[in-house]
């Protein structure tokens, strides 16, 4: 029952999420300068016609909201799209850029946390952490503007394409830029959980029964240390969606960020509203996932059972 | 080692119109005696500028690095339009613009340092207060901070910081401190929280409560005072993680407004004159001035929370024979 009511909890507790969350983007639209609303405001008060009603803030964020729940973002200001459909276009290359980013960080940051976790070499653990410190250190742009220098120019070293996203060789080097903070950041993450674990008394136990290290540190310390890095992971979406804003300016990449920062300076409120709402929900749903992922794994948070127990003690 | 060099950025920041100026440290002319023109620069030296200094003044203390941040030097003896590479005059170089790299790096210090530590201060008092109020006095006060927080930490950041400034549309400094402010605290806030809820139950609040002191009391006497080691270590980090942040929302036009130096400014002049193949030095600097502060912020904050747990830095080997 515990599990259930975990879930639940998690459930009626996204409504005030999302309703905070669609307050904040009607707030901005609403009271963003030259947007279309001040201007019918404006024309309301210059010309009172009967056709313009003057609804309360509160009304017009119910009307707005009735739409919202139903992904209507109403039309691009700017050439007269629908904007679900502008953000469903330019989808794809963020979810690809992101999830492969994630993917190859967190391979790299799971051996690396648990070496730095684990290893007697300290001067080995030294440069490694060393080296996370000073790649967590570079801003992202200025490293993706040199890696531009070097590597997509044709005076140096023409590997790469310069801007776009058309083939595989367009994905490696804004990756390369999206993948570095999150790996140096999960790194760290991972070395403090597996440090926690190790340091638990059934490590201690464990090895006392004379079970190899490397089970110790993987079956025993890694799936224990597993819980906390799950959350982690869960935080990092919405910095990773943040960190492709620049990166897809830099590489000229049609995504996500690209479209918020153009829309934004085009004053297309409908399309910036679109984005921000559709990524705060999915980061609740992702939270929501994590959160799920938690109940799976953690046998401490189901309800007992007892044909599970009876098997892992023999 | 990491704190010293902090502090030279800081000094160098704190000094910028004693380091580089336009006008001198000190300066005489027409038989009269200028202190510090740098600092309090006089009308009758600023409307003329350089031209008197090079050819009235009678003596002068120049500042160690001769121009100022938004000053063109004017340079007839070179056979090419700026940008200049570094060389005795222009020692980190000059942009295309013929401004000095290093007098900009210095006046852009004092502007992003400015902009980073205010912003952490601003964010750690909203969070610390309201992480430490939800975690003790919980119940609906709880619910609603925890809702709040939960809000901002699933909005994207940036997506958060564009919309919020184009609706400002201003460049200046004080909004875009405010507004940062306003987007960092929520995770000062949850980690204020966790804290509060960790101290609310230990014996010298029950003592307090015991004693008849409100809640109110509590929060500002017990819970803070005492949630503060861990705040302080996430805040010395987030200096750092500030500082790119300005760095980034500058690159996307909404810092701080050109002219005025800061490193983010730098950086963003730095890929707009990508034109120029080999001025490697306009993207170099500016990006080493940032990557070693962050660097060095972050070495801080890894110390301080290495002083913080009681069981002394954390060893890599743990591993007992």
């Amino acid at each position: 029952m515990k599990a259930r009511r975990l879930v639940l909890r998690r459930l009626v507790l996204m409504v005030p999420t999302f309703l905070g969350i669609t307050a904040l983007t009607f707030a901005m639209a609403h009271w963003a300068p030259g947007d279309p609303l001040h201007l019918e405001t404006e024309l309301a008060t210059a010309a009172p016609s009967p056709s313009a009603p003057a609804d309360s803030l509160v009304v017009q964020y119910g009307h707005w909201l009735a739409k919202v729940i139903r992904f209507d973002f109403g039309q691009s200001l700017v050439d007269h799209r629908d904007a679900r459909q502008k953000v469903w276009e330019a989808l794809p290359s963020t979810v690809l850029l992101a999830s492969v980013a994630l993917l190859l960080a967190w391979l790299g940051a799971v051996p690396l946390g648990a070496f730095l976790a684990t290893t007697k070499r300290a001067r080995a653990g030294a440069f490694v952490s060393a080296t996370l410190s000073l790649a967590s250190a570079l801003p992202s742009f200025w490293l993706a503007v040199l890696l531009l220098l070097v590597f997509a120019n044709p005076q140096a070293l023409d590997w790469f394409p310069f801007q776009g996203l058309r083939s595989p060789a367009h994905v490696v080097l804004p990756v390369v830029c999206l993948t570095y903070p999150t790996l140096a950041f999960a790194t760290r993450q991972v070395r403090a959980a597996m440090q926690t674990a190790l340091a638990q008394d059934f490590v201690k136990a464990a090895r006392a029964r004379g079970i190899p290290e490397s089970l110790v540190v993987w079956r025993h310390a890694f799936r224990n240390a597993l819980l906390p890095l799950i959350t982690v992971l869960g935080l990092q979406l919405p910095h990773l969606i943040s960190g492709s804003v620049v990166i897809e300016r830099v590489f000229g990449i049609p995504g996500m960020g690209s479209l918020a920062v153009e829309s934004v300076g085009l004053r297309d409120y409908p399309v910036v509203m679109a984005i921000s709402t559709l990524t705060a929900v999915a980061t609740m749903v992702v939270m929501l996932l994590v959160d799920l992922v938690y109940l799976a794994v953690d046998p401490r948070l189901r309800e007992p059972a007892p044909s599970r127990s009876a098997e892992e003690s023999q | 080692m990491s704190r010293w060099v902090l502090a030279v950025f800081v000094i160098a920041a704190v000094c910028a119109d004693l380091l580089a100026s336009d006008l001198p440290l000190a300066v005489r002319v027409d038989g009269q005696t200028y202190l510090l023109p740098c600092l309090t620069r006089p009308a009758e030296l600023r409307s003329t500028t350089t031209d008197v200094l090079a050819t009235k003044a009678e003596w002068l203390v120049p500042t160690p690095i001769r121009f100022g941040p938004n000053q063109s030097s004017i340079d007839f003896e070179r056979a090419t339009p700026p940008p200049w590479g570094p060389d005795s005059k222009h020692w980190l170089g000059a942009d295309e613009l013929g401004r000095d790299v290093l007098a900009r790096l210095i006046h852009g210090a004092r502007v992003s340092l400015f902009i980073a530590l205010v912003t952490v201060l601003l964010a750690v008092t909203i969070g610390v207060l309201l992480g430490a109020i939800a975690g003790t006095y919980g119940g609906l006060t709880d619910l609603v901070v925890s809702r709040i927080v939960e809000v901002m930490t699933t909005f994207p950041t940036v997506f958060f910081l564009i919309a919020l400034l184009s609706v400002l549309r201003t460049q200046s400094l004080w909004p875009l401190v405010l507004v940062l402010g306003l987007t960092r605290w929520p995770d000062i806030a949850r980690l204020a929280r966790g804290e509060a809820l960790k101290i609310k139950e230990l014996d010298y609040v029950l003592a307090s409560r015991a004693l008849g002191a409100s809640r109110m009391h509590i929060v500002l006497r017990h819970v803070i005072p005492n949630a503060m080691g861990p705040v302080i270590v996430a805040a010395t980090f987030a200096v750092g993680s500030t500082l790119l942040l300005e760095a980034s929302l500058s690159f996307l036009g909404l810092g701080v407004a050109p002219p005025t130096a800061s490193w983010g400014e730098l950086l963003t002049e730095a890929h707009r004159t990508l034109i120029h193949p080999g001025a490697w030095w306009l993207a170099v600097f500016p990006g080493l001035a940032i990557a070693t502060v962050v660097l060095c912020v972050n070495r801080l904050g890894e110390s301080l929370q290495a002083k913080l747990s009681h069981s002394g830095p954390v060893r890599l080997s743990r591993v007992e024979p």
